[in-house]
């Protein structure tokens, strides 16, 4: 796939295809990691990096906080999460498969910043490419790089919510990876109460390059798939209208219906009126996916299998989720298969508004915002769903991912 | 200002807090409780001590927002 971004302080730049960029490349393109925390910190501020895995904080607020409780008692741990459950993504393995050392630059400066002693790579326990990659790029790093403090590795199952801030403490501090109640948040009592900076990986990298005066914060990687020609990651100028970035994976295959943006927290919006929209401006980056959906597949039905498989992927610690959650999801595979009868749109409605902000996490509050937008840009749809049952394009193969094997929680 | 929280994963739907406050505490299709978040009135203060003591999982605190993110 081509890059719409400009190159500086692009991250894909250069990379050649898949191959993982060594130390000694690094070090030559951009010089070693500045050593000077409290400039890092200015430069995030100015430039506004967002957090790239889904809940755009500003990165610069959350050192702040961190660093101020790390100077009144225990030393901060930062962790890197790449441990990416949202199905339609794939930047953040990609980019630590082919840059881990701007991820590892990432860290290491986050940590001499907020007064950290300890550093954690949080990644998939599935995805053993990646894990290599890092073992070699952090042996690398120990040797070679002068006050290089050794990360250390920690496999994550693969569940949708084994991403959460304070599922990867959990797991860090080897209970099972299941969000817990807070307050205590993690910048003030994270993991072994420490104050605990929890960064996506993209947005890592990306202070790698901000701290080197780079301008990366206007810059985003996106996962494009669905009915596209070449689906993939590509890095995009945020604010990119959703045309251009689908044009970047070769445009679409048939006629396009539905944009899914976000991913399977994020929201639906309908194809013919979306094209100009800015991704990251007018439409929220989310985990930065675009999943298109042509007109031989049915954005409800594709919903309700998004909406059972995050039923499925609940860590069923909270009555909200435990049961509302598979009774929406219920409800939405009533609309698109003739086995059951026609659920009432109110009860859906009132359902997924009464699901959000009950939960320990934001895992309830994502499905049901998925399901809120569903219901009002697709409503017409959604009506002849009511009336009728499925429509002719409910039984087509699923289209967008819905992994089937769930590992535990360890 | 002070509002009621709840720990979700404490809650096991018994349903005290909405038998014993609910002006501020209705319950889903699962007995499982839905509150505003909202300040509470001083005239509930006293309602909301007891709900909170009530509670039989200890899920129900009294908490002061100035003292969240």
């Amino acid at each position: 796939m081509t890059t719409v971004a400009t190159p500086i302080g692009a991250l894909l730049t250069g990379a050649v295809s898949d191959a993982t960029e060594t130390l000694q490349s690094h070090l030559r393109r951009f010089g070693r990691p500045p050593a000077d925390p409290w400039r890092t910190i200015a430069s995030l501020e100015r430039a506004d990096l967002r957090g790239r895995g889904g809940a755009g904080f500003p990165a610069a607020r959350k050192w702040r906080a961190v660093a101020d409780h790390a100077a009144k008692g225990l030393p901060a741990v930062v962790i890197a999460n790449g441990s990416e459950g949202e199905p339609c993504s794939s930047k953040d393995r990609l980019l630590l498969r082919i840059r881990p050392h701007l991820v590892l630059d990432g860290l290491r400066l986050a940590a001499e910043a907020v007064g950290a002693t300890d550093t954690f790579v949080y990644v998939s326990h599935g995805d053993r490419d990646t894990l290599r990659v890092l073992r070699d790029a952090i042996n690398e790093r120990v040797q070679h790089l002068e006050g290089e403090r050794r990360p250390t590795l920690v496999a994550a199952p693969p569940r949708y919510v084994g991403g959460q801030e304070t599922a990867v403490i959990a797991r860090l501090e080897g209970k099972l990876a299941r969000p817990t109640y807070t307050p205590p948040f993690p910048f003030t009592q994270g993991a072994w109460g420490r104050p605990t900076l929890v960064h996506n990986v993209e947005t890592l990298a990306r202070i790698g390059l901000i701290a080197r005066d780079l301008d990366s914060a206007s810059l985003a990687l996106v996962t494009v798939s669905g009915a596209v020609v070449v689906g993939g990651v590509t890095e995009v100028v945020v604010g990119t209208p959703l045309g251009a970035v689908v044009q970047a994976a070769d445009g679409v295959i048939g006629t396009p219906l539905a944009v899914l943006a976000g991913g399977y927290f994020g929201r639906w919006l309908r194809a013919e009126t979306c094209w100009n929209l800015g991704f990251g401006t007018d439409v929220p980056l989310g985990a930065g996916v675009l999943a298109v959906v042509d007109s031989e597949h049915c954005p409800i039905a594709e919903t309700a299998r998004i909406v059972t498989y995050l039923a499925g992927e609940s860590a069923k610690q909270c009555g909200p989720c435990v049961n509302a959650l598979p009774a929406i999801a219920d409800a939405l595979t009533a609309l698109t298969s003739r086995r059951r009868a026609l659920p009432r749109v109110e009860l859906l409605q009132r359902r997924s508004q009464e699901l959000v902000g009950r939960g320990a996490c934001r895992h309830p509050d994502g499905a049901a915002l998925l399901v809120q937008s569903l219901l009002s840009v697709f409503e017409p749809e959604v009506g002849l769903h009511v009336r009728n049952g499925p429509c002719g394009a409910c039984g087509a193969p699923a289209l967008l991912p819905i992994p089937s094997s769930r590992g535990g929680w360890r | 200002m002070t509002r009621l929280a709840i720990n979700p994963i404490a809650c096991r739907g018994f349903g005290v807090c909405a038998e014993l406050l609910p002006e501020e505490v209705r319950l889903d299709e699962w007995g499982y409780p839905i509150m505003e978040r909202r300040q509470l009135g001083v005239e509930l203060l006293e309602h909301a001590r007891r709900a909170v003591a009530e509670c039989p999982t200890m899920a129900l605190r009294l908490v002061d927002d100035t003292d969240a993110r």
